[in-house]
């Protein structure tokens, strides 16, 4: 199947109409299991005590907020390269989410910080590293405002975005080029997860529960834009007749 | 009752570990509702143009 397959916007619309309750359904599934799993189920840390309860809604939202990013920079690529006509918006829908992941990262990492380093921030290089996420997050969304001709935009706003996407390997391995306060990856090593089944299970479906989530909304405002596209284009046609 | 009190307090980290669920429920129901609720009103905006179009186009026939 060719990548034009889904290109057209009506088979889009169509497939994304079947597709978002389904994802809308699992994640609110997923959350309410994860939620019990992380705040019930799941033991105390030996060394962080209950606060270590803070890492399923702080890793998931940490590895979503790096995803989303990954997959804006990768829709913004393909918008620019094939003139995917379903790209840009995609880059442009996945953004809000990102930023909220991102905030949320940043958030619930400061509420663990505080009681663990003794401290709500530090500018290290994986803190300062993700706020600069965040800013990027917003600058792509201000830049497509700030441009009338949604074109000219969605070419400008996808430039930033590979240009930002440098920032992603710097997050993700920034614990381990600089001295840090922040913990190494438990999860996502090389040998394996260094984490107990008791965490990594709750850990895991909560981050699954994130996923449907931005599938759903990114769906949502997919079709949100190219509604919105739509609607220009038939004024557009309203006004010159 | 001593269970649920004991529950809540978190052994002691409560003032942090509630926070921390609280907002993140709190941003994702926001971001729901926003894009739900943008998402609807494009649909409902581009039927009415598209419907108040096939009027105008009855009309001219």
């Amino acid at each position: 199947m060719s990548m034009h397959y889904f290109a057209n916007p009506a088979r889009f619309t169509r497939l994304a109409g079947r597709i978002q309750p389904l994802a809308g359904c699992l994640a609110a599934i997923l959350l309410i299991v994860g939620l019990y799993l992380a705040l019930v189920q799941a033991p105390a840390d030996y060394q962080q005590g209950e606060t270590v309860r803070i890492m399923f809604v702080h890793v998931p939202s940490a590895w979503m907020a790096l995803f989303c990013y990954s997959f804006l920079a990768v829709a913004s690529a393909v918008a620019l390269i094939w003139k995917h006509p379903l790209a840009d918006l995609a880059a442009k829908a996945s953004a809000p989410i990102g930023a909220g992941f991102t905030f949320l990262a940043l958030v619930t990492g400061s509420l663990w910080g505080k009681p663990m380093w003794g401290t709500w921030w530090v500018w290290d290089a994986r803190l300062t590293s993700v706020l600069i996420l965040l800013f990027l997050y917003l600058g792509y969304m201000a830049l497509w405002q700030a441009i009338e001709d949604s074109q000219k935009a969605a070419k400008a706003a996808a430039v930033l975005a590979l240009v930002g996407a440098v920032n992603v390997p710097i997050i993700k391995f920034s614990v381990d080029w600089w001295n840090t306060l922040h913990q190494p990856a438990s999860v996502l090593r090389m040998d394996g997860p260094a984490i107990h089944p008791s965490m990594l299970w709750p850990l895991l479906i909560m981050a699954l529960a994130f996923k449907a989530y931005f599938v759903t909304l990114l769906l949502a405002r997919m079709r949100m834009e190219l509604n919105l596209r739509r609607i220009r284009a038939l004024r557009l046609a309203e006004r010159s007749s | 009752m001593e269970s649920v009190t004991e529950f809540m307090s978190m052994g002691g980290y409560g003032g942090y570990v509630w926070p921390a669920f609280g907002i993140v429920l709190f941003v994702m129901a926001l971001l729901w509702v926003a894009s739900m609720r943008g998402w609807r009103n494009s649909e409902k905006i581009l039927a009415t143009l598209r419907n108040s179009r096939r009027e105008r186009e009855d009309v001219a026939e």
